[in-house]
């Protein structure tokens, strides 16, 4: 059947290229990011990601210091070498590059090609040749040291400096353990709960059973907004406040009808042979349970320990809601969006670098576990 | 006492609990209330096997009751009253609701999120899922494509300040839109189609949750309804609207209806890229403006929510009903 998709081989070159444009334009962004991670602030705002791999020109500014001028007859002279200067130095662990322009205000960095020589408005003249060395003459004593501008070919660099105040500085790592306290429970907790209530959903008779199912199919949509309101104010009520012993609670319920619609889904189809074999041989519901059912459904259980956890790992609206707000509770969602968009919202750097810490474990999950998510998926939806 | 050893107390307490409760309810019910000997061991088996569901069934429906059904009516409840809670309002919330110029920009830019969203998700899914159906490298452009279902939405959003930043030396489309010597402009700032902007980014997170189950149904339609529409002459674009998808319309549709769900729910996106401003709210942003500052309100925008989600989810109710028999 190869002749479905395209029926020639111009069809199948189409459909090759189409599909490589698409994973590229989906990949393009999160790369974006990735590479930003290791660029630092003045790297991210001078030139675009894109640009991070080749080298680029920049633009430098180095204030020359007076203390080398000499005398040359009647002129006083200073020399020197633009890439000797520290702070230009840092860009170029070759020693040195090669200049494109040089000038002598900021509002014109790229005023003269190099070699050429220009007047300095507080007299004398300034010549900079490609390979950094410049040379200012002046009638006058050089007391004061001019400050040259030049773009210049740098190499590509990259850091992790980004890492180290994200991780280390930063409270990121509070949120980090934060984030994966929260996390742990609300995944666990909820699928015990449910793995016994699918089971008698899927295979104990009981009148109302139908109505049950119908209920949590119906809770499956139950928008969340609903519950933060009236939730809060209960858990402030009985003592539990704002707390992680909240969190817990609060993803434990807001995940249950996924988790029950999901496993029951998953054991209605186990063979009922063997179910039936064991009562026949004296097995209890909670031995069927426990030695047959939550064994079989293996699987099942997995694909929803990864949606759960994926989810209560990405979510910022409950852990803002029912977690105090300060830094001591902070998971990392809440973290970001409220306290490094806001207070470092042109810290490029740390944002990205803050952005991949808070997505790298699921990526992580994701990649290794994917093969349960799809199933988990298909579970789901698609009978 | 730490947040971790706590939380490592929790899941021991936890699942200790939970598999306790099952044992020791079974337990009592088997061998002290329905003991299965004497007179009556027969009767008193089946009368356990009554029961025992109910003991299986509890702690979830509790928490199902707790905190998915009681937040219904408690919060509908709730929005009858005033700011304070202490003052019966009637509907005097949704009036002044209505009357706000910035809930019904939500409920307007919410609508747009409807129609958009889950249509470009759905139709970008099925194409992707048919594209790679035949390809020798087709699950692996389908895990790349799916990878975004496991970025938070903040961290989506992150990625997607970086694309749309003003900067020309960091987003990308200001830095495109320079080459063709257009000045640069902020994508999030340009009124109305600043959504469209923000729409992409969930988007782009749903494609692949579309595709992978288009892509199942796919692999799911008989063989020979495709033979025999080659042998009859039709093209390959014939096979596909005319064979394929009339027979995976059921899934398209649940497709469809789950990412719709789900736009109704969203408020990260936009809370993250633009808190709303530049008219870029949306309901589930507008109700977090009140949250913690007027509960009479807040509930009352999550009761609207809840309104609009109603016909997905009688649907769906009627749909699991219809399967079951």
């Amino acid at each position: 059947m190869d002749n479905i998709a395209g029926q020639n081989q111009g069809g199948k070159i189409a459909v090759n290229i189409t599909v490589i444009i698409l994973v590229l334009l989906w990949l393009l962004p999160t790369i974006g990011l990735f590479v930003s991670s290791f660029r630092e602030r003045d790297q991210i705002s001078n030139s675009g990601w894109w640009q991070a791999p080749f080298a680029v020109d920049l633009n430098f500014g180095a204030r020359v210091a007076a203390d080398g001028a000499r005398q040359e007859g009647d002129l006083y002279v200073l020399e020197g070498n633009l890439f000797d200067d520290p702070s230009v130095a840092e860009s170029f662990p070759d020693g040195g590059g090669t200049l494109s322009a040089f000038g002598t205000r900021s509002v014109a960095p790229t005023e003269f090609t190099p070699g050429t020589a220009t007047e300095l408005r507080r007299g004398g003249t300034l010549t900079v040749e490609a390979d950094g060395s410049f040379r200012l003459e002046s009638a006058e004593p050089i007391e004061r040291g001019p400050t040259i501008y030049f773009a210049a070919r740098t190499p590509p660099s990259f850091t992790l400096l980004n890492y180290d105040t994200v991780l280390n500085a930063n409270g990121m790592d509070r949120a980090f353990i934060n984030t994966l306290t929260v996390t742990i429970p609300a995944t666990i907790i909820p699928i015990l709960i449910a793995a016994f209530a699918a089971y008698a959903l899927a295979w104990m008779d009981f009148p109302g059973r139908g109505l049950l199912i119908a209920a949590v199919v119906g809770l499956l949509v139950v928008p969340l907004q609903l519950a933060l309101v009236p939730l809060l104010k209960l858990h402030t009520d009985i003592g539990i406040g704002q707390s992680f012993l909240g969190i817990w609670l609060a993803h434990t319920g807001f995940g249950l009808p996924l988790a029950v619609y999901l496993l029951r889904n998953y054991m209605v189809g186990l063979p009922r042979d063997i179910i039936e074999g064991a009562k026949v041989d004296g097995a209890t519901d909670f031995q069927i349970f426990t030695k047959i059912i939550l064994p079989l459904s293996f699987p099942a259980l997995a694909s929803f320990a990864i949606f759960q956890f994926l989810w209560t790992w990405n979510d910022l609206l409950v852990a803002k809601v029912f977690l105090p707000s300060g830094a001591e509770s902070q998971v990392m969602t809440v973290k970001i969006a409220d306290d490094l968009l806001g207070s470092r919202g042109g810290d490029w750097g740390i944002l990205a670098t803050a952005a991949f810490v808070s997505i790298a474990v699921p990526l992580i999950v994701f990649f290794t576990m994917q093969r349960y998510l799809v199933r988990g998926l298909l579970a789901g939806s698609v009978k | 006492m730490s947040p971790v050893l706590q939380g490592l107390l929790t899941i021991i307490i936890g699942v200790g609990g939970c598999v306790g409760y099952f044992y020791a309810s079974n337990l009592i019910l088997d061998k002290v209330i329905f003991p299965a000997k004497g007179p009556q061991a027969g009767q008193n088996i089946n009368r356990a096997n009554k029961v025992r569901p109910w003991l299986f069934l509890f702690p979830a429906m509790f928490a199902l009751g707790l905190y998915l059904v009681y937040p219904v009516v408690g919060s509908f409840y709730r929005s009858l009253f005033n700011r304070a809670g202490n003052e019966f309002v009637g509907l005097g919330n949704y009036a002044d609701l209505l009357a706000e110029d910035a809930f019904r920009t939500a409920v307007f830019n919410n609508m747009l999120w409807v129609l958009v969203v889950p249509a470009m998700a759905t139709f970008l899914g099925l194409l992707v899922a048919q594209l790679t159906d035949r390809l020798a490298w087709g699950n692996f452009a389908k895990s790349l494509i799916f990878m975004p279902m496991a970025i938070s939405f903040v961290g989506a959003s992150l990625i997607w300040k970086f694309v749309y930043s003003a900067n020309p030396d960091i987003g990308i489309i200001n830095a495109i839109r320079a080459t063709f010597g257009m000045d640069a402009l902020d994508p999030l700032q340009v009124p109305f189609w600043n959504n469209f902007f923000l729409m992409l980014i969930l988007v782009w997170i749903q494609t692949g949750f579309a595709m992978v189950i288009l892509s199942a149904a796919l692999r799911g339609i008989p063989e020979e309804t495709i033979e025999a529409a080659i042998i009859d002459g039709a093209n390959p674009f014939q096979v596909f609207f005319q064979i394929k998808v009339p027979q995976i319309m059921g899934t398209i549709v649940v497709v469809w209806t789950t990412i719709t769900i789900l736009v109704l729910k969203v408020f990260d996106i936009v809370y993250t890229m633009t808190g709303g401003n530049f008219e870029t709210e949306i309901l589930p942003s507008y109700m977090m403006d009140f949250m913690f500052r007027d509960d009479g309100r807040a509930t009352a925008v999550a009761f609207v929510i809840m309104v609009l989600v109603l016909p997905v989810m009688i649907w769906n109710i009627a749909q699991a009903r219809k399967e079951m028999r």
